[in-house]
């Protein structure tokens, strides 16, 4: 019934009669399921974020935040595939030299050097490579021959290691550990062997023991064993899970109703609008509420997964995929984490979460997978 | 490589990643499937836990404190209240920088040691989250506008109205009604920690500490919403607290009051009893103290200060100073001679102000050097003849002496309803071979008539024996309690004699005041109505042998205690006093005349002095 319902969708998007909605369309290159389902999403955040707004300004910041991301998506979605295939290299080797200046002169917060502080908002260069690590590797794979050579992969793997020891370095494990699992599912979708995934799932237990013993800050261990037992420090550490928990449980299946979440609205909740806001939506909409979240990302994955499917070479088949993985790698993680099955790492939720970083690089994303798909009817429509 | 190679290839590629991007596909449904299912243990599986918890974190219970009964003196007039008062205290959950927050509370109004050391105490103990500790419970108005105009930059203060524990009277009823002040760790263990739910004071002494059960009353309870930082946001429902009684003393401030001022300056005590029903008219102890220094907590300045004090202040000596009764108690014998068959109305005996035990050289004098020749018994206690008492203490033995001390009253507390009370001493034979280990002198017998040796009693206990005088042999227990209207007093007879005995000591008593040669015969001038008494004097420091008391070479503390005991009037006793005035040596000129002026008012032959000032000192 999906697919049924996305053919009609891109035939009403498709140029197939002259009207001027159709042209409109295809002029701006906007891909309008995509675009639906963002807004609609969004449209579900800003009215959580409202009953967490205690007149802050967060949501009319957010809505600022929108026009520059709607503004971003357009201008990357003029892009033709193939100039984010030349232009990948800058972009990565960008985002590298973002992640050294962070470390040199970044705003400290909470142990970590993760943001730069710009004249009108602080900006996180993690979230650049996210777009730019699976564009990188999308440009290198895309070009080489498939399944997956050896040296190739090798060279896959050094591309991936420089951002993720560089975020290491900040230090900051939850965005290292997510920014290596988008680039080895590029990897994986490329075509990697068997056997390697194979070796991989044996040493990761060995060296994630190294980790544990060598590397990693004493605030990481906390977060993990905080997981492992939230009841441990009520007011410490567990105090985030023990909250949102509690938060997401007493919502039930109705919710508490909009503005009614007395966990969001008494400040027991922590990070309410930015990384716990799934719980304010838990909490107020109930499970209904997150359903439906849950739904519309299925939605919007399913489409970047269409996209990639239908894409016209392996660079857009691999950066289609890359970055809708990518997508759902930050929402698994935050609703995980805000849920109690993953540690407390600092990741937003797209989309929901107020913050402008997270939500033009979310329109970007956006901006690219227009650009792959408007490529394919471009191609259909010659 | 062909183009057709080249177009296979590219198809093998796209294959392949579409074979992968199936299976990536399905890894993600999954994963969303366990989100969803971990929504869904959450939300549906244990929201009923997880709603409890919310409710738990979102309403606190907020105990309400009772307010404090109120103590009233017999007619209705105040002598302990609560007053609103503006305190500071600090929410220490709330304070980014408490050392910085102190030194600037101290800036604004200057902070003693005292109260930080208390602060820095009470912080240490276990309390709730977000409950405020007090940091200073008496703020100036001024200080309440300089913490307004301030708390902006001073987060985590709160500047709340409390109630406070007021004594409007301040010493005079020190030592009767008592004080309260802040729980201390010894009662914190001791009370039932749900009802001093919001109360952060006990009784501590007098009355507030004997009748804190009904004073205090009982907490209510308020349901409050408040949010993680604990600020109330709203009162969602409420139990109001129960009040705690009000408590009715028998004291009649007017009496306490004017002994106060009469007494004032000296170390002194006195009792008032109302003949008829035992109730307590007057408990006076001077120097007393300011009881509202104790309610929030007494700087050590203060304590150390009252605690050094020579005169003692803060020592009760109404029911716990113990004095040797002296020729107080002479009338108690004299009833013992006539009942015993020792004396009666015409024994007489030759005074020449000697006496010695036969076949001992140590001589007793008498007061009178050269003794007051005749005497019988009305004359013995008319002039207070020493060498009287000698022989008929001689001849009735210590026995018959301490089975009427004791039956009056002597030697054994009077059971008031007070925290703490002394029981005197009314000494016998058993008691001086347990105690001292040594027998019964006969001399011991000659010391104890007079009220001398090892007798000790306080000035409750002579008031006690003199209203059991005054109701012919009947006791009734002391009270500062006023009893409900209609109660009749519980009697109990101490002794059954021929009502002959009775006139012919209240005859030689009302003597003693208006009699010429009576030892207080210049107190019965104008009196309109006819009191029966008797003076006392009771030596401090011994007196050799052949020594004579001469006050000039004694040291103010060793002179002698002047005592006085009396009720009135004489035909059906109302009112019965004792009065002791430490090292005060002419009973007749410094003790008598209270006794007399507060019977003057309780009788109504004198009006109350209204132009006291409230405030009394020390």
């Amino acid at each position: 019934m999906d697919s049924d319902f996305y053919r009609r969708l891109s035939e009403w998007a498709t140029p197939g009669d002259s009207s001027r909605r159709a042209w409109l369309v295809q002029r701006l290159h906007l891909d309008l399921p995509l675009l639906l389902i963002g807004l609609v999403l969004f449209a579900g955040g800003a009215t959580v974020l409202y009953s967490v707004d205690a007149g802050g300004g967060y949501l009319r910041q957010q809505f600022v935040f929108l026009g520059l991301g709607l503004v971003s998506m357009l201008v990357v979605a003029q892009l033709p595939p193939d100039l984010l295939r030349r232009w990948a290299p800058l972009a990565y080797f960008g985002s590298l030299g973002l992640l050294v200046v962070v470390l040199l002169v970044g705003v400290s917060a909470k142990g970590a050097q993760r943001w730069l502080d710009l004249v009108y908002l602080r900006f996180q260069p993690a979230e650049v490579v996210k777009l730019a690590l699976p564009l990188m590797l999308a440009a290198y794979l895309g070009d080489r021959a498939m399944p997956v050579r050896f040296h190739h992969l090798l060279a896959a793997l050094a591309l991936l290691a420089l951002p993720v020891g560089l975020i290491l370095l900040q230090p900051d494990l939850g965005t290292a550990i997510l920014v290596a699992c988008i680039g080895l599912a590029v990897l994986f979708l490329a075509g990697l062997g068997w056997r390697y995934i194979l070796a991989a799932a044996l040493t990761l237990p060995i060296l994630a023991g190294f980790a544990w013993l060598r590397l990693l800050h004493d605030y990481q261990k906390q977060r993990v064993l905080t997981l492992l037992n939230p009841q441990e420090d009520k007011l410490g550490a567990g105090w985030n899970i023990i909250q949102s928990n509690i938060a997401i449980g007493s919502g039930g299946w109705t919710g508490k109703g909009w503005l009614a979440g007395t966990q969001a609205r008494l400040d027991f909740l922590p990070e309410s609008h930015t990384d716990f806001i799934i719980a304010v939506l838990a909490e107020e909409f109930g499970l209904r509420g997150v359903l439906l979240l849950l739904a519309g990302y299925s939605l919007l994955f399913a489409r970047g997964m269409w996209i990639s499917y239908h894409a016209k070479n392996s660079f857009s088949r691999l950066l289609a995929a890359a970055l809708t993985f990518a997508l759902f790698a930050y929402v698994f993680v935050n609703m995980g984490m805000v849920s109690g099955i993953l540690p407390v790492v600092g990741v937003p939720l797209p989309l929901v979460s107020y913050g402008g970083t997270s939500l033009i690089a979310t329109f970007i994303t956006f901006g690219m997978l227009v650009a792959i798909a408007r490529e394919r009817e471009d191609l259909y429509a010659k | 490589m062909s183009d057709r190679q080249k177009i296979q290839r590219l198809g093998h590629q796209q294959a392949l990643v579409r074979r992968r991007l199936w299976m990536l596909a399905s890894v993600l449904a999954i994963m969303l499937g366990g989100l969803a299912a971990r929504f869904y243990s959450l939300q549906i599986g244990q929201h009923e836990k997880f709603a409890t918890l919310a409710h738990e974190n979102r309403v606190q219970v907020r105990p309400v404190a009772p307010v404090r009964g109120r103590i009233l003196d017999r007619n209705g007039v105040t002598l302990a209240e609560n007053r609103p008062s503006y305190g500071l205290s600090v929410v220490p959950t709330q304070v980014r920088d408490m050392p910085a927050l102190l030194v600037a509370l101290d800036e604004l109004l200057g902070l003693s040691a005292a109260e930080l050391a208390q602060f820095a105490e009470q912080r240490r103990r276990p309390r709730r989250l977000h409950e405020s500790i007090p940091l200073r419970f008496r703020l100036s108005e001024r200080e309440v506008a300089l913490l307004a105009v301030n708390e902006h930059r001073l987060p985590g203060i709160r500047v709340q109205v409390k109630l406070l524990r007021h004594y409007p009277f301040a010493a005079q009823f020190a030592h009767s009604v008592g004080y309260v002040g802040r729980i201390g760790t010894a009662e914190q263990a001791r009370i039932a920690a749900a009802r001093y739910q919001g109360t952060h004071v006990i009784g501590k002494s007098g009355i507030e500490k004997q009748y804190e059960d009904q004073l205090l009353g009982r907490p209510g309870y308020e349901f409050v919403e408040a949010d993680a930082h604990g600020n109330r946001l709203r009162v969602l429902q409420r139990q109001d607290a129960t009040p705690g009684s009000d408590i009715q003393l028998s004291i009649d401030s007017r009496l306490q009051r004017e002994a106060h001022r009469l007494l004032a300056g000296r170390r002194a005590a006195l009792v008032a009893l109302r003949v008829a029903t035992g109730e307590v008219l007057a408990l006076v102890s001077v120097p007393s103290y300011d009881a509202n220094l104790f309610v929030t907590g007494i700087s050590h300045a203060d304590y150390d200060a009252l605690l050094a004090h020579p005169d003692r202040p803060l020592f009760d000596r109404a029911l716990l100073g113990q004095y040797p009764p002296g020729s107080t108690i002479k009338p108690l014998f004299a009833l013992a001679g006539l009942a015993g068959g020792v004396v009666d109305a015409a024994t007489e005996i030759d005074d020449r102000g000697k006496f010695q035990l036969p076949g001992e050289l140590r001589i007793y004098r008498d007061w009178k050097r050269d003794g007051h020749g005749r005497v019988n018994l009305h004359t013995a206690i008319e002039q207070s003849c020493d060498t009287y008492f000698y022989h008929l203490g001689h001849q009735g033995g210590i026995d018959l002496l301490s089975d009427y001390g004791r039956r009056f009253g002597l030697g054994v507390k009077t059971g008031l309803d007070m925290p703490a009370e002394e029981a005197g001493l009314m000494p016998t034979r058993a008691w001086k071979q347990t105690a001292r280990q040594l027998p019964w002198f006969p001399g011991d017998t000659i010391n104890a008539v007079i009220g001398q040796g090892f007798s000790l009693a306080t000035p409750m206990q002579l008031a006690q024996m003199t209203a059991n005088l005054a109701r012919r042999g009947h006791s009734i227990r002391p009270a500062l309690r006023l009893p409900p209207p209609g109660t009749a007093a519980v009697r109990e007879q101490l002794v059954d004699l021929d009502p002959a005995h009775w006139d012919l000591v209240w005859g030689a008593m009302q003597a003693v005041v208006h009699a010429r040669r009576g030892t207080a015969a210049s107190l019965g001038r104008g009196m309109a109505y006819r009191m029966a008494g008797k003076t006392g004097t009771a030596q401090v420091v011994g007196i050799a042998q052949d020594g004579e008391y001469d006050s000039a070479q004694l040291t103010e503390f060793q002179r002698d205690h002047a005592l006085f005991v009396s009720f009135a009037p004489a035909e059906a006793p109302q009112i019965a006093i004792a009065v002791i005035v430490e090292n005060g040596e002419v009973a007749a000129a410094l003790a008598a005349p209270v006794a007399r002026r507060l019977t003057d008012i309780w009788l109504g032959h004198a009006p109350p002095n209204l132009n006291l000032e409230a405030r009394g000192g020390l």
